[in-house]
């Protein structure tokens, strides 16, 4: 297990050596510049542009700038924005508590409607509850965030005017008071992203149970007059969770890149909306400060979905 | 419309028959200037004020919190570093110049004493100078004296080409000097028609010398005051995220009495122009938001909430549609749409104006952009005796169609006009808007019945509008038949503006398409007539010659002029907030107050 | 984690993967897998449906003859009526007429996209699954460095890449239609392929498997035959999220100049449009959006129903 662990690790830096190699070239060859506004507009010379390039050294040929950024990324110098001039570092550090907060909280929440809602709707397969909880979530997948964030601002802020919709990283209010805007402001974009998310688990999770509660030891379990919710938890639950694993090991390094379309339409300043602005303008070294960070997550976490299948699963053997 | 129109124009005006504004407005649909046309008044010695906006606050501060949003926040606070008007916005609040314009195009000193006129002496005679006295008296946020060598420093530090300040343009051929330490002399290396350029309006903001001087040339990036402004302005530095929020508090020392009148400033990025909007007019979260580019049937249903009010100023932008001079399909030493090819059919003059009459202006106004989309075929917005009597627009089919007929080209099999084997099939590009995309359709409908085919494609913003050499799909490019975009006059002399339509700007290979003439339409006529523009100095004649220039454009169709496309911007109903369409949403921060 | 009971019918069943072609028995259990599936009500019913919403947009627009693309400024988001069945939009153009005719390209892309990423996740997940080592490790990193990517400047790349030798090879509309498809499919096949692998995991331990081994089947028998369909579960689920995404995606592709030109007007498309006067004119989203639940409905059941059809230890 652990000479598993360390062969897995040494993998791990080519591998991210290999992905980040991708995703530089796959930058910098794609279309558009950083300066293209700058040419639209007839009272800044061309020039401007010119030596902007030679400043920020774009117009090297794309291994040198490569080499560039992976020496300075390991000296720990991520680089600065060719838009907002400021460290990658400081931008991605001031976007991560809001997203950590706003993001996390949506997938916990996520978690906590999906599990039992899956299980519950697993063990009476097509019941009332099952069929409605499917209807639910099939809804709630078929429509995407931007159009329910819209409705959830028609119906909430503008018809009710119980929430803002238009989040606010500076609030003034301090101690309880802050705390009470705080959760006013998070409860759409958390409600939104979590309602998405536990629609997709929830059938995940309702197939995993189904798989297992039909087999002969389930059967045996209860035959044995053990009590029901023993028999849901101990023998249906743990051996649905390989699945289930799988499937959080894959969402949670999106607590640190963020959701781009809620974001944007609840103005969350999460790293989601970093990462979409720097795109459209084109500012490759925050790009790849943001996926660079999202792919070493990427990679870690399906380390430890393999290492936790062992763990749920000890048949399972590590070679 | 030539010179002698203009001087009686001008002379109304002098008698009163026609107001200062009226005026204005006429030269704007012109395609002047509103600056231009201020000036052409005051040379002419018809005497100039700026009125001056409401101000009732009589003591400074205790207005509470200013909450306004930009729906794209701010990148950067240096305004030589502005990428686009949001950074110039967010500058603003920290940061002054010696003289902002207000709406009708009048100079409105700032940290200037008084605006130089030939009478007070600060306008040489021969257009070789300008003197500007600086007010005494201001500070900068930190404490430290504003004087003259803040006024030069930023004249060095724009012009040395390391820094590449973006502002370079308005510098790099002028020279500062400082006469003493509340006065410095701009002097121009020849006499120059336009002289409210360097250190006036977006570009004009001045950054502190004592602050930003070890940080000139290569260092610029460097300098911690980039992220943390220290300016004269009427708010002080607090915070400051990239693209989220820059927030400011009351300057307790403003050098304008009773002034600010709010405590703290917060301007909020991100989201939409909708949900902008919609938080201003339906929800009153935020006081105000910036640049709706939104459908007006939304804006006016949003205004029935009665929370805000939508604001419209007459600015320079044109939403117009390009014909293409040089075949986009066939490549000529590795590049389409080369300057050595002809257009196998938007050369033929019945074709471009058979296009300019299937453009259903009235309608793309009516149905797409209502009052932030004003129908142009750059005339019909002025007064009924400015009206050109050779150009003004229609939408006809029929008498496209039978211009078409006219000229030979005839309706094939599928409905597609033809001649000598060349059918017309155009492909019409755009940026990817709703709004284009409506415009695109009703273009299309109308010219698929007069026989025209119309591919359309739209491209995304981001690749559209930039200057990649290697892509094709990016406007300079021009690689199809026709292409739709608003070409915005941020400066305030057209000069720069008219220079897209010169010989010597084409865009192409060779230089890296960064010319400014994207239509390679040439003509003799219009490179004299510009040539002629910059050197003459009488603001009236320069007038009458940029008149002229775009005479020439649309007798030729060069451009399909489609609106002319105001700034709106969405206030709080008890918001007061001067907005000028030559300046920045911002440039009178100072003066804005609400009513309690 | 399924099928304890060695060569089981469930196993048999499988053969859905690999179609049967000649089957001399009188009750194989491709039959009696048909059998069970009739029975499954909401699955015969959403086939129904789901083949009648093909059919509409076959020939819907044959029926139904009014333009896509006729203005009409004086029936401006008009509410359904007998001129206009599902209301118009803000150009006043026929909403049915749009519907019929972008459902084509919505239903072809979603089915399209969802058979992409559904074969390419399960063949990535089973070869890793069960070769581990380095091929499961290639693999894995593969899949790593797909759910890195930000798809927004690959999608711009590819479009810049091999839009023109697309349409030049295939055509226009075909070669747009083959480049949605790819690009879809290249960023949604990583979790059905995570989630096969992990089944893979638990059911090649399996005693069945090892049974089966020990009959001397070889390794692709054992993969098609006796762990593929055990593992199917989930990746019947993530093919219904599936067809829900890339019918959204195919609209957001649009924006980026990557999907079908801005006048044609697909299902998502109309959603997005439609999103800014939701409050005044709901009825411009409601069938839109009415008819991707319908689709994602229809395919849910339709799998549930494969699911349980395969499966002997029925649950109904």
């Amino acid at each position: 297990m652990s000479r598993y662990l360390i062969r897995r690790l040494l993998i791990a830096v080519p591998s991210l050596l290999g992905i980040s190699l991708v995703l530089f070239t796959m930058l910098a060859l794609a279309p558009g510049d950083p300066f293209g506004e700058l040419a639209t507009n007839p009272a800044i010379p061309p020039s401007v542009q010119a030596s902007l390039r030679l400043k920020f050294g774009l117009d090297d040929p794309i291994p040198v700038r490569y080499l560039h950024w992976l020496t300075a990324m390991a000296h720990g110098d991520w680089g600065f924005s060719f838009v907002s001039r400021m460290d990658v570092d400081k931008l991605i550090l001031q976007r991560l508590p809001t997203t950590i907060g706003v993001i996390g909280a949506s997938q916990i929440v996520a978690l906590l409607i999906a599990l039992p809602v899956g299980v519950y709707a697993a063990t009476r397969p097509y019941s009332i509850f099952d069929q409605i909880a499917s209807t639910f979530a099939l809804m709630g997948f078929s429509l995407p965030p931007f159009f329910t964030g819209l409705v959830f601002i028609l119906v909430f802020s503008v018809g009710l005017n119980w929430f803002p919709f238009v989040f606010r990283s500076d609030l003034s209010a301090s101690g309880l008071a802050w705390w009470w805007e705080e959760f006013k402001q998070c409860l759409m974009p958390i409600t939104v992203l979590a309602t998405f998310q536990a629609a997709t688990w929830t059938r995940f999770v309702r197939s995993a149970v189904l798989d297992v509660i039909r087999l002969d030891y389930v059967t045996t379990a209860r035959s044995k007059g053990l009590p029901e919710s023993g028999v849901v938890l101990k023998h249906i639950v743990r051996n649905a969770l390989i699945p289930v694993v799988t499937l959080i090991a894959l969402q949670l390094p999106i607590v640190f890149s963020g959701a781009i379309v809620t974001e944007q339409i609840f103005r969350v300043p999460g790293i989601g909306s970093l990462l979409i602005s720097a795109i459209l303008a084109n500012d490759t070294p925050v790009i790849m400060g943001v996926t660079f960070v999202f792919a070493c997550l990427v990679v870690l976490f399906n380390l430890m979905a393999d290492l936790i299948y062992g763990w749920l699963d000890p048949r399972i053997s590590y070679r | 419309m030539n010179e002698q129109d203009l001087r009686g124009l001008i002379e109304d005006v002098r008698r009163g028959k026609l107001s200062r504004r009226g005026f204005t407005r006429a030269m704007v649909a012109l395609g002047l200037t509103a600056p231009l046309a201020t000036q052409m008044l005051m040379h002419s010695g018809v005497a100039v004020a700026a009125e001056k906006p409401v101000y009732k606050p009589t003591k400074r501060g205790g207005g509470g919190a200013l909450k306004v949003l930009w729906w794209q926040g701010p990148t950067l606070l240096n305004p030589h570093f502005a990428v686009g008007t949001k950074d110039q916005d967010g500058s603003r609040l920290f940061y002054e110049p010696l003289a902002g314009w207000d709406p009708d195009g009048n100079l409105v000193p700032v940290l200037a004493a008084e605006i130089p006129t030939v009478d007070n002496g600060g306008l040489a005679e021969d257009g070789t100078s300008v003197t500007w006295k600086l007010k005494q008296g201001v500070k900068w946020h930190d404490g430290h004296p504003f004087t003259a060598d803040d006024c030069v420093f930023n004249w060095e530090y724009v012009t040395d080409p390391a820094t590449a300040a973006v502002t370079i343009g308005s510098y790099q051929d002028v020279k500062v000097v400082k006469v003493d330490d509340h006065t410095i002399r701009v002097e121009f290396k020849k006499p120059s028609p336009f002289w409210a350029d360097a250190f006036v309006g977006s570009v004009g903001m001045v950054i502190p010398k004592h602050l930003y001087e070890p940080y000139k040339g290569a260092k610029s990036r460097e300098a911690p005051a980039n992220l943390a402004p220290v300016g004269t302005g009427p708010y002080l530095f607090v915070d400051f995220k990239p693209g989220d929020v820059v927030q400011g508090k009351l300057n307790p020392d403003y050098h304008m009495p009773n002034r600010p009148y709010f405590d703290t400033i917060e301007m909020k990025g991100g989201g939409d122009a909708v949900s902008a909007a919609r938080a201003v007019l339906q929800t009153g979260e935020y006081d105000f938001a910036w640049n709706l580019q939104v459908e007006d049937e939304i804006l006016k249903r949003l205004e029935t909430s009665g929370k805000g009010r939508v604001e419209i100023l007459p600015a320079g932008s044109i939403e117009h549609i390009q014909l293409n001079n040089t075949d986009p399909w066939t490549e000529v030493d590795g590049e389409r749409s080369s300057i050595k090819t002809k257009h196998p059919f938007l050369t033929d003059p019945a074709v471009r104006q058979a296009l300019n009459l299937l453009v259903d202006r009235a309608s793309v106004q009516q149905y797409i952009y209502g009052r932030t989309g004003i129908a142009t075929a750059n005339y019909v917005n002025a007064p009924e005796k400015v009206v050109s009597k050779n150009t003004h627009y229609e939408f006809n089919v029929d008498k496209a169609i039978k211009l078409l007929d006219e000229a030979g080209w005839k309706p094939g099999a599928d409905g597609v006009r033809a001649k000598n084997g060349v059918k017309l099939k155009a492909v019409y590009q755009t940026s990817i808007n709703a709004p284009r995309q409506k415009t695109q359709a009703i273009v299309k409908q109308a010219c698929q019945k007069a026989g025209i085919e119309v591919e359309i494609k739209s491209v995304t913003a981001s690749v559209f509008f930039s200057s990649d050499v290697a892509n094709l799909d990016t406007y300079p490019h021009f690689a199809c038949d026709l292409q739709m975009y608003t070409t915005t006059m941020t400066q305030p002399d057209p000069g720069v503006f008219m220079r897209q339509f010169l010989s010597s700007e084409v865009a192409s290979k060779a230089n890296k398409f960064q010319g400014r003439n994207i239509t390679r339409w040439q003509s003799e006529e219009y490179d004299k007539l510009h040539q002629a523009s910059e050197k003459e100095l009488d603001p009236v004649k320069r007038a009458a010659l940029f008149i002229a220039m775009n005479d020439l454009l649309i007798k030729n169709v060069v451009v399909i002029p489609v609106v002319g496309r105001p700034s709106v911007a969405a206030a709080a109903n008890n918001l007061h907030a001067p907005l000028s369409g030559w300046d920045n949403n911002t440039y009178a921060l100072q003066d804005w107050y609400r009513d309690s | 984690m399924a099928g304890s009971t060695p060569a089981s019918p469930t196993v048999d069943a499988a053969v859905v993967v690999v179609p049967p072609k000649t089957r001399a028995r009188q009750v194989t259990p491709w039959t009696d897998a048909w059998r069970r599936f009739r029975r499954h009500r909401l699955a015969v019913v959403s086939s129904v449906v789901l083949l009648a919403m093909i059919l509409a947009v076959a020939f819907g627009p044959l029926l139904w003859r009014v333009q896509i693309n006729d203005i009409d400024f004086t029936a401006m988001l008009q509410t359904p009526s007998r001129a206009h069945p599902l209301g118009t939009d803000d150009l006043g153009q026929d909403l049915l007429a749009r519907m019929l005719y972008g459902g084509r390209i919505s239903l072809a892309v979603g089915l399209a996209a969802m058979a992409v990423s559904v074969v390419v996740g399960t063949l990535v997940g089973a070869v890793a699954g069960i070769s581990r080592g380095s091929v499961d490790a290639a693999l894995m990193w593969l899949t790593d460095l797909f759910l890195s990517l930000p798809p927004l400047p690959v999608l711009l790349l590819i479009i810049y890449l091999f839009r023109d030798t697309l349409k030049t090879l295939v055509g226009p509309e075909l070669g747009i239609f083959v480049l949605i498809v790819a690009a879809i499919g290249a960023f949604r096949w990583m979790i059905t392929a995570r989630l096969v692998r992990a089944q893979f995991f638990a059911l090649r331990e399996k005693e069945f498997v090892e049974a089966a081994r020990a009959l001397g089947a070889s390794t692709f028998r054992v993969v098609v035959r006796h762990i593929l369909p055990n593992a199917l579960g989930p990746v019947i689920v993530a093919g219904t999220i599936d067809v829900a995404a890339a019918i959204i995606t195919e609209s957001t592709l649009s924006f980026l100049g990557l999907g079908f030109p801005p006048d044609i007007p697909t299902w998502g498309r109309i959603l997005f449009d439609a999103k800014d006067v939701l409050d005044s004119a709901p009825h411009w989203a409601l069938f839109a959006g009415g008819a991707i639940f319908l689709t994602v409905l229809a395919i849910n059941f339709i799998g549930d129903g494969l699911r349980d059809a395969l499966d002997p230890r029925r649950v109904m």
